[in-house]
């Protein structure tokens, strides 16, 4: 065998054995998304129920919050950046980090200093490899977040909202994080977390009107200790919706690395074919050269 | 007519279905929801939630830190952790 077909069969059998790994990594998110999603779905009742009574609250309170007041001066905010702890997803953290970027960049024209919450692994090593400061970070929970975790985060930024930005922590905060639009479809969205603005229950899917509830202690009670779970409800359901949207990338992504290994076992089998052709062609005329030089 | 119960947690739904009566330790003080109560939201104190069904069986529910809703005959418990006991 000649040497350039040896190559050629080398190269072929590692396109092989790197498409059997990309086949069963793009199956195995595949399955993650069902579970992803399915949990997704789960809280969502919990989601309905705490915005709604929520919206029912606010009606009846005309005390202005403190999480819900536009502050008059802005002089810091914090940027909360759902990431995941593991790549091969194609373009999802990259465009992530860019949108966590250019709101940094738009916020500091405004004059604002900028505050950073990092969750996963990849912003965190984004931002230290940039020696970039951050506030506090979360590890190692994002395939499987937890309502734990979603209030610690709540806590640490509803903490630091409290504290405002004259001493030493922030006056609004804004979420990025992947929204998952669709199995193809992932998108980065922005959310500005606090002050808060209520989604009224209607633009959940609820049209009847809110009942006029009687409260239990008064409603400006019940409001301070919704609000915090309003947040962290939140919190939950973007870092669940990140969970869910990283494996329908992985999956995407793995879906056109197969694809692409396929392409490249056909070009090289193409070729391959080529060159045993090529060989066979060259050795018939030397063997036909040979016997004409014999005869003559 | 009997209630419609539902109670979630913030990761799943954790049990619904009809009751006779529910009752529960709201902050200020006991407090049990039958057909046609006046509709309520009140936050909950730590503990539990006894939810009696038509038959006689009392289903009883661990909430941590949530609250209970009752409006046209639906009563919503809603609690971070919440569990069957």
């Amino acid at each position: 065998m000649g040497a350039q077909l040896r190559v050629y069969t080398q190269k072929i059998k590692s396109a092989q054995t790197t498409k059997k790994i990309t086949k069963a990594m793009e199956l195995i998110a595949a399955s993650r998304i069902q579970k992803a999603l399915a949990r997704v779905h789960a809280s969502a009742p919990y989601a309905r129920a705490v915005t709604r009574a929520v919206s029912a609250v606010s009606a009846h309170s005309d005390e202005n919050h403190a999480l819900t007041t536009e502050r008059d001066s802005i002089t810091r905010s914090a940027i909360v950046v759902l990431t995941s702890d593991r790549g091969l997803a194609g373009a999802f953290n990259s465009q992530l980090l860019r949108e966590a970027t250019e709101l940094k960049t738009r916020l500091e024209n405004e004059g604002k200093e900028v505050d950073h919450y990092l969750v996963g692994r990849k912003a965190v090593q984004f931002f230290e490899f940039r020696r970039r400061s951050f506030e506090r970070e979360w590890q190692g929970i994002t395939d499987a977040p937890t309502a734990a975790v979603a209030r610690e985060i709540a806590d640490a930024v509803i903490e630091s909202y409290n504290l405002g930005g004259a001493e030493g922590g922030v006056d609004e905060i804004h979420v990025v994080y992947n929204r998952f639009v669709s199995m193809m479809t992932q998108e980065a969205s922005t959310i500005r977390l606090l002050p808060l603005e209520v989604v009224e229950a209607d633009e959940v899917g609820d049209n009847e009107a809110l009942p006029l509830y009687e409260f239990e202690p008064e409603p400006d009670n019940v409001l301070d200790a919704l609000l915090p779970v309003y947040i962290e409800s939140r919190i939950l359901n973007a870092l669940l919706q990140s969970a869910a949207a990283k494996q329908a990338a992985t999956q995407k992504a793995m879906k056109s690395a197969s694809d692409n290994a396929d392409n490249l076992i056909t070009d090289y089998t193409r070729l391959r074919n080529n060159a045993r052709q090529a060989e066979i062609t060259q050795q018939i005329s030397e063997i036909v050269g040979g016997a004409d030089a014999l005869a003559s | 007519m009997p209630l419609q119960v539902n109670v979630v947690s913030a990761e799943r739904e954790v049990w619904s279905g009809e009751a006779k009566q529910v009752s529960a330790r709201t902050a200020e003080g006991e407090i049990g929801l039958m057909a046609n109560h006046t509709p309520i939201l009140a936050m909950l104190d730590e503990g539990r939630v006894r939810i009696a069904q038509a038959d006689g069986t009392t289903v009883l529910i661990q909430a941590d830190e949530g609250f209970l809703s009752f409006d046209r005959d639906v009563v919503q418990i809603v609690a971070r952790n919440a569990d069957l006991v």
